[in-house]
């Protein structure tokens, strides 16, 4: 199992560790008696192709976060993206090139699993179709040991919509849960109204977070703000990364949602990490 | 008779949105002013709108290239912005202050950068 140190390592990076045990729901297993701990890495936001002075070091920036997920000891079971894996370009072509060039770098990772989410920088001016050539489906399913993980897409839709053909979907995934099951959301915008103004919001998260309401172990992972933070909705918790590209200002802490300057004393200053984990199912937030 | 009755559900729609920003009856206190305004990758044009509390305005909106989408998120206000034709958007604001628009519909890169300010005066 990781160790603080080890989270240190990653954290150095960006991305976030989270170990199944703290997601909502996961205690109750735990006091059945099962055996069902293990933990997954999320990185977010890698905008591969950034290029500004935001980070210089943006060509490199992915390949050192693999390699510092690759130098853990204990591999976690998989590994989630939760969106913008490309920056965006109006060129379709070389939006494909960045797709594949991410695909050829994130490919050296020692865990193979890998869960694909776009975000908005991805998807949002084709309508998700060059991420569904390379990556697959935009929204799906997966269990993995008893916790149920449902991918939401609220960026193919330009105006942040997930919308109601997509909410339908969702309720019916839902409805398959076994009653008190942990679930997880992973979705690249906040289903909430983080800060509007900055377009930190899904224009429909209202009718998701409608849908989700009846369960009572829901916890959401989320990227797109390029920090880490957290928000309670009644009993449900939503948890958004750090990026591995650059950090955005606090929420609503200033005119424009500008990325932060590189500070080159401290290249990889506002980057970071959060862990969840067992057995106190308390996060353990660390800053770098 | 259905472009009529559209425009009266574009003109009562425009006047639900300006009730929203009011929150209460509203009494224009002179002509409705009318502001160009151009949409257009990666700005807004003008970026600062001033007007004056009580003013009935109309802000007849152009996109150049891109149904960007035009958002005051702390008056209830959005619309998109088919490019080619010109939409307006009604209001009579009732208080004083800064109220930020953006583009809401994702528009590529320098998309976060589209945004502007209403500033409504005594």
């Amino acid at each position: 199992m990781l160790n603080r140190r080890d989270f240190l390592q990653l954290a150095a990076l960006g991305g976030g560790a989270v170990f199944a045990s703290g997601l909502a729901g996961c205690a109750q297993m735990a006091a059945g008696g099962r055996n069902d701990d293990f933990y997954f890495v999320q990185l977010s936001d890698t905008h591969w192709g950034f290029k500004g002075a935001a980070n210089p070091d943006a060509a490199i920036t992915l390949p050192k976060a693999v390699a510092a997920v690759n130098a853990l000891p204990v591999q976690p079971d998989f590994i989630v993206f939760t969106g913008d894996l490309t920056h965006t370009t109006d060129d379709q072509d070389e939006r494909r090139r960045r797709m594949r060039q991410f695909k050829e770098i994130v490919a050296d990772l020692k865990v193979k699993q890998h869960y694909y989410l776009p975000g908005e920088h991805d998807a949002s001016l084709d309508r998700g179709a060059a991420f569904i050539e390379l990556f697959g489906p935009t929204h799906y399913t997966f269990n993995h040991r008893g916790v149920h993980f449902i991918a939401l897409d609220n960026v193919s839709d330009p105006g942040a919509a997930v919308g109601d053909e997509q909410i339908a979907w969702l309720k019916t995934e839902l409805a398959k849960v076994p009653g008190g099951a942990p679930i997880v959301i992973l979705t690249h915008r906040p289903l909430f109204d983080l800060v509007p103004k900055w377009d930190w919001a899904t224009r429909d998260g209202d009718k998701v977070m409608a849908a989700l309401m009846p369960y009572q172990n829901v916890t959401i992972f989320y990227g797109h703000i390029h920090q880490e933070h957290h928000h309670q909705t009644a009993h449900i918790q939503h948890h958004a990364s750090k990026s591995l590209i650059f950090p955005l200002p606090a929420p609503g802490s200033q005119d424009k949602r500008l990325p932060l300057p590189w500070d080159a004393e401290h290249p990889y200053k506002g980057l970071g990490f959060r862990e969840v984990h067992a057995p106190g199912q308390t996060f353990n937030e660390l800053t770098v | 008779m259905n472009k009529i009755r559209t425009l009266t559900t574009v003109l009562l729609s425009s006047a639900m949105l300006a009730g929203a920003w009011a929150a209460r009856p509203q009494q224009a206190s002179g002509d409705e002013v009318t502001i160009k305004v151009v949409a257009q990758r990666f700005h807004y044009t003008p970026e600062e709108i001033t007007v004056k509390k009580g003013q009935a305005v109309v802000l007849a909106i152009t996109s150049l290239d891109f149904v960007h989408g035009f958002k005051v998120p702390e008056l209830g206000i959005r619309a998109d912005l088919p490019p080619g034709k010109v939409t307006e958007v009604r209001f009579t604001p009732q208080k004083a202050g800064k109220f930020d628009f953006l583009c809401d519909n994702f528009c590529g890169s320098g998309h976060e950068e589209m945004s502007g300010r209403i500033v409504v005066v005594d």
